[in-house]
Formats: C-alpha cells, sequence, structure tokens
C-alpha cells in the first residue's frame, strides 16, 4: 500500500529515489517510530523529502494520500446532515476532564470504529462522549477534544492537538516560486560563479612544484599560482520607472544580493526602455548620463547583461522613434535593444510580475521577442533558470529555456 | 541492535520531529543532514548528541577550501619531497608521510563515535559526491599505502548545511534529512528556560514579546534568531534592565534596550529605528 504512495509522491513533482523509499521502510521495519499517523509522517519526511521546498508538496500528498481513508470517510460524511456539524459554542473543558478523554487507539481503529458509529447513529448528537456531532469528546466530530480525533467541517484547530500536522503545511512557503529573500537571491546567482585564477601569485601550486623540480634534477624549485576567484562580470540594468514602485522591495534585494556576490558588478537605470543614454544614479539622473554607445564602447562582449525591468508600457514605447515617455528619441527602443543583444550574446530580462500574467501585456510578449525568449520570472526558479542561460557555454546559444525548471 | 536513544538534553530542547530524525539516523547508522536558519543550533545538537550518549565527538568544519580527501587522509608529498633533499631515512616509509583526517579518525574509534561535517555547503560542488561510498560503505582505500581502512564502529554522521549551495542528488539519497524550524513562542519559553533557569519571570516574557515584535517587523534583512535572543538575555541579566523598560513607555513606541545584540547590520537597525521614530509620531 506504501508502494502508492511513493508513486504519488513523484507524481506530485517530490524527487524521490527507490533507495529512500527503501530506507524508509527499513527504518519502519526497525520500528523508529511507533507507527502513530504523526510519527510515521516525520519518518517519511526525513526519509523521503531531502529539500525543506519539498515538504509542501510532501504535506499536501501525505494529506491527500492518508485521507484517502478519510474521503472514503468523507463520502460517509456526505450523508451526516450538516447541521448536526453546526457549532454552538465550544464547551469548555477542564483539564481533569481532558485527562479522562482518552484516545482510542490506532488509526485504522478510529476509522473502523467511525463506521460502525455511523451505521448506529441515526439522530443529531451534542456533547455526549460517543456519537457523532460538535462539541462532544468522541473523537468524531469538530470543535471537541479528543487528543487523537478527526476533524470534520472545522477550518482550524481548536486545541492545536489535531493529529494531522501535515493539515497545517507550514512549509508552504519554502515552495520555489514565491518566497525570495536576500539570500535565496545570493544562492541563485551564486550559480553564475566562475572561478579563475588571475593576479598576484599567492598559492603554492605542488603539481608545478613537483614537475619543476623533478625537471630540476631533484633540486626543489617552488612554483605559486594565483588564489582563484570569482571572475565573472556583470552589468545590470535597472528599470527605475513609474510602474516599478510596487517592485522596489524585490529589486532592491536583488541589487544587494548580487553585489555580495560579484566583484565585478556595473549597474545603471533606465526609465521603462533603454534608448540613447542611461544613468548611474537615481538622484542626479538629468545631470550625469552615460550614452549607450559609451556603454557598448566600455564594456566588452563577456560581460553577462541582466535587465531587471517589468517591461510594462506602450507598445509606441518600443517600436516607434519619440515614443520614449520622458524625452525625444531618435531611434526606437527596439533598435537599442537589437544593439544590445548582438553586443552582449549572455543577455536576460528578469520580470518582476508573475509568468502567469506575462500574456496580457502586449509589450511584455514584443521585449521578450526582442531579447530572444531569455525573459525569466524574479522567484528563485526562474532566476536560477536565468543563470543557467547566462552560465558560459562552449558551443552556440542553446534555444531559451522559457519555463523554469529547479 | 543498540539501544541508545536521543532524547534531548538538560541544555538542549528537541522536538518531537527533530528526535525521531535523530533516532533513525542512529538506528539506520545512516547520515542525518541537518537545514535550518543560522542559529537555531545545528551544530549544538551534533554536541549534544555525542554528551547525552556519551560518545567521542568529531568535528570536521568545512571550508571554502576544503576537499573531501583532507577528510580523509593527505599525503604530505612536499615534506617527504624535503626529507629527501636531506637525506632524512623517514623517507623510506611512505606511511610516515600519511595524515590522518577527520573521517579515518572517526572510522579508527573504538566506540561508535559521533561525527560532525560542519557547514558542508561551504565546500566546491563536487565536495560532498567525493565522499558518497565513504558515506555508504563506511571504508575507503589509501592508494599510497594500498590498504583499505573500515569503520571500526558506523559513526553517527551529522552534517549541517546552510543552504548556500545545492547538494547533488546522489548525496542527498544517502542522507536523512531535517530542517529545523524557527521555533515557535512555547518552544523558545523552554529553550529560555534550559539555559537560563533562574530567569525572572516577568522579565523572560517580555523580553520574548519583544523579540517576537521584532521579527515581525516586515524587510529585515537578517532577523535575529535564537542564538541572538540566547546572548541578548544574557546581556539583560547582567545589565539588570527592569522588564518595564522592555515593555517600553507606549507599548510598541520605543526601542528594546541593547537591541544591538538582536540586530546585526545598521540597515536593520536603521529600519527599526526609522519605524519606532514614526510610531512615536503617530503616537503624539
Amino acid at each position: 500500500m506504501l508502494i502508492h504512495f511513493f508513486y504519488e509522491l513523484r507524481a506530485a513533482g517530490v524527487p524521490v529515489a527507490l533507495t529512500e523509499f527503501l530506507s524508509m521502510l527499513e527504518a519502519l521495519k526497525q520500528r523508529v517510530a511507533f507507527l502513530s499517523a504523526e510519527e510515521f509522517y516525520y519518518l517519511g519526511r526525513m526519509s523521503l523529502v531531502k529539500d525543506e521546498r519539498h515538504f509542501d508538496r510532501y504535506d499536501r500528498v501525505f494529506a491527500e494520500y492518508f485521507e484517502g481513508a478519510e474521503r472514503a470517510f468523507e463520502k460517509i460524511m456526505a450523508e451526516v446532515p450538516s447541521d448536526w456539524l453546526r457549532t454552538l459554542g465550544e464547551r469548555l473543558m477542564s483539564e481533569a476532564e481532558r485527562q479522562q478523554v482518552e484516545a482510542l487507539g490506532g488509526w485504522e481503529k478510529l476509522m473502523q470504529t467511525l463506521k460502525e458509529r455511523l451505521q448506529e447513529q441515526r439522530e443529531r448528537h451534542e456533547g455526549g462522549s460517543k456519537w457523532i456531532g460538535t462539541r462532544g469528546t468522541s473523537p468524531f466530530g469538530a470543535y471537541g477534544y479528543n487528543p487523537e480525533g478527526i476533524r470534520m467541517g472545522q477550518d482550524r484547530s481548536r486545541h492545536r492537538r489535531a493529529v494531522k500536522v501535515w493539515d497545517a503545511r507550514e512549509f508552504r512557503n519554502f515552495d520555489d516560486n514565491v518566497e525570495l529573500g536576500t539570500r535565496n537571491l545570493k544562492m541563485a546567482l551564486r550559480r553564475l560563479r566562475r572561478f579563475a585564477r588571475e593576479g598576484a601569485a599567492s598559492e603554492l601550486d605542488l603539481d608545478g612544484t613537483i614537475n619543476a623540480t623533478a625537471r630540476n634534477a631533484g633540486w626543489l624549485d617552488l612554483k605559486m599560482v594565483p588564489e582563484r576567484h570569482n571572475a565573472v562580470k556583470v552589468l545590470l540594468l535597472l528599470d527605475s520607472g513609474g510602474s516599478m514602485d510596487d517592485h522596489i522591495q524585490i529589486c532592491d534585494e536583488l541589487f544587494s544580493a548580487a553585489r555580495g556576490e560579484f566583484k565585478r558588478l556595473e549597474h545603471y537605470y533606465f526609465h521603462n526602455f533603454i534608448y540613447e543614454y542611461l544613468w548611474r544614479d537615481n538622484q542626479r539622473r538629468q545631470v550625469e548620463r552615460t550614452s549607450t554607445e559609451q556603454l557598448l564602447r566600455t564594456f566588452n562582449a563577456d560581460y553577462r547583461v541582466v535587465i531587471v525591468g517589468d517591461a510594462h508600457m506602450s507598445p509606441y514605447e518600443i517600436m516607434y522613434p519619440g515614443g520614449g515617455v520622458e524625452h525625444w528619441n531618435e531611434e526606437s527602443g527596439a533598435s537599442w535593444m537589437q544593439r544590445l543583444t548582438q553586443h552582449f550574446p549572455r543577455l536576460v530580462w528578469l520580470n518582476p510580475i508573475p509568468q502567469d500574467r506575462w500574456q496580457y501585456g502586449h509589450s511584455i510578449t514584443m521585449v521578450r521577442e526582442l531579447v530572444g525568449e531569455r525573459m525569466f520570472p524574479l522567484t528563485p526558479g526562474g532566476l536560477a533558470a536565468a543563470m543557467r542561460e547566462l552560465r558560459p557555454r562552449s558551443s552556440a546559444p542553446a534555444p531559451a529555456e522559457t519555463e523554469p525548471v529547479d | 541492535m543498540s539501544e541508545t536513544r536521543f532524547q534531548g538534553s538538560d541544555r538542549y530542547v528537541a522536538t518531537d520531529d527533530l528526535m525521531i530524525a535523530v533516532n533513525a539516523a542512529i538506528t539506520l547508522s545512516r547520515p542525518l543532514l541537518i537545514k535550518g536558519e543560522p542559529g537555531t543550533g545545528k551544530t549544538q545538537l551534533a554536541l549534544e548528541i555525542a554528551r547525552s550518549l556519551q560518545r567521542p565527538l568529531l568535528e570536521w568544519h568545512i571550508k571554502s577550501t576544503s576537499k573531501a580527501q583532507q577528510g580523509l587522509y593527505e599525503y604530505d608529498a612536499v615534506s617527504r619531497l624535503r626529507d629527501s633533499q636531506l637525506g632524512d631515512p623517514r623517507v623510506g616509509d611512505i606511511g610516515n608521510y600519511i595524515l590522518k583526517g577527520r573521517l579515518w579518525e572517526a572510522f579508527e574509534s573504538d566506540v561508535q563515535p559521533v561525527l560532525l561535517i560542519d557547514e558542508i555547503d561551504k565546500a566546491d560542488i563536487e565536495f560532498p559526491n567525493d565522499l558518497l561510498r565513504e558515506l555508504d560503505r563506511m571504508e575507503f582505500y589509501v592508494y599510497e599505502t594500498r590498504k583499505l581502512v573500515q569503520a571500526r564502529h558506523r559513526p553517527i554522521i551529522l552534517i549541517t548545511s546552510n543552504n548556500e549551495k545545492e547538494l547533488p542528488d546522489a548525496f542527498l539519497r544517502r542522507c536523512f534529512f531535517h530542517y529545523i524550524r524557527f521555533p515557535d513562542a512555547g518552544t523558545m519559553q523552554r529553550i529560555v528556560d534550559v539555559h537560563y533557569p533562574n530567569l525572572k519571570k516577568d522579565l523572560l516574557s517580555e523580553a520574548l514579546n519583544a523579540f517576537f515584535r521584532l521579527r515581525e517587523t516586515p524587510g529585515l534583512r537578517k532577523k535575529p534568531s535564537t542564538s541572538e535572543l540566547l546572548d541578548w538575555i544574557k546581556l539583560l541579566v547582567t545589565e539588570d534592565i527592569d522588564p518595564a523598560a522592555l515593555r517600553g513607555e507606549g507599548g510598541r513606541g520605543s526601542l528594546p534596550p541593547l537591541f544591538g545584540a538582536l540586530l546585526k547590520n545598521e540597515q536593520d537597525a536603521h529600519l527599526v529605528e526609522q519605524l519606532v521614530f514614526m510610531q512615536r509620531r503617530a503616537n503624539r
């Protein structure tokens, strides 16, 4: 029966391997857990799930699967008139009473008993300690107290003692495409690391030394090499336009993560779209500008370009000369973008707008075409995919990955 | 089958799920990978397991330059080369230049030891892959002396990670995994009780309130964690701070005293100061 659980986990996208499944079975055999549902839940989680981002998926499958038993139960539930379960106020129990309430036994027994009870019971019931209904101490029904009870139609656990911890789904936020803090950003950016030895020789090169010593007829000849460090160069272009105000926090975090990660990071701002000039400092943008021509001359093709913007604007701002919101641009934004993509083969566009809303913005589709479909959502998954795109490759650029995978 | 079970200790509060994880790892002698926010007691766990089970503890702290081979053994070719230049007689036996690593020491131990591999994510991406066979079979081969080193007792291995790098799948498959969550208020109370048993009740509850309030401040770069809370309480006790001062005049209207122990970077401190300032103005 657990084999089915295994396949459901895989179907839900939790990468479980056979060896992990076997080790869970072994742990069960060794009686590490005493087969209460909760202990089994923890045991399964520690042996099958190796990434806290997958905890939520595990929770969902676990709930689904181990309440397959409960689904059978829900079928019966549908037959239980809902007014039985209508809450009329919670019965307050003393500590002594709580202690009197003893669990009825294991999970299976609970189910079995329930079915039997349902067959026996024919009337609305409240407050007792055997029948199904509200406010009682029977293990079935809502708003009552029994440490091993099953909840029926109750949205939260009143006494925080319900058996099912997986219902709480406390790891929801760890799933891939929601939470983004500086730390995840840094982790994603780290994929771009490319170590190279450059600069002053400060480390002993053991292989080189041995080689040189051998050539030197056994007389010691020390060789030094420079220390390894991250040699990747990044050019960050940030949209600071009005529609980006909603995304200030995330961009700020991305920026600080990138600054911590890359030694050679250059950044420039633009408004809505890139035209003939950009600026470094948002406060002094009218005074200190850098022309895009100069940008193309200054940074050579091995810079990796990351453009951050929502690409949300009027299509005129991209397609036509003079379409810019702030000034008259001689050439269209599209031709500037073409120049950028030609000059920098490694270029991605990160979009803070959730990916499922991209199709509603006409300009977003246009920008995606302009950057060769290399637009990624600003989520840990999307950022990881973007970094994969930017990673040095020996061959010509492969077809762009549009679906972010983790 | 050994009857060793870890139950937490007088210095360490272990939640149920953590105890199941540790005991499963001990029973099946498989490595246990521990992740969690910094400061939630990942490293401390290994110390406490060793202490409560009375096992020797071997610590292997990983740095960005660490290599898997260093945990097994190192062949000190440079000293051998130097000795040969000086005509030292030791040079004839290559075994003199084999330095044992932490894993070798753990394999050789007379009683089952606890081996802590701390912050494995700091090392190179290939590092965990290079340890697959060693952790699986608990043996390795010393090429220089043509000797197979096998574990006398499979050590209890704890591996901590701060999630700075993703670990390879093949490695993860061989481990059990536990994620230490940030403790809720109830667990936190137990943790503080364990560390400062004679703390005044009102000071503790005020300190915890102030702490959780601070953690909920939106936009903090580094949220204060358990270890910072413990440090802060220590400071409060030594400075003999009045619980009333923690509450602040306007409830949430002022900064907690000695907040430098909780907030570790200036942007965060600045942010909280600003929030407090705005609050005060609103209260006026």
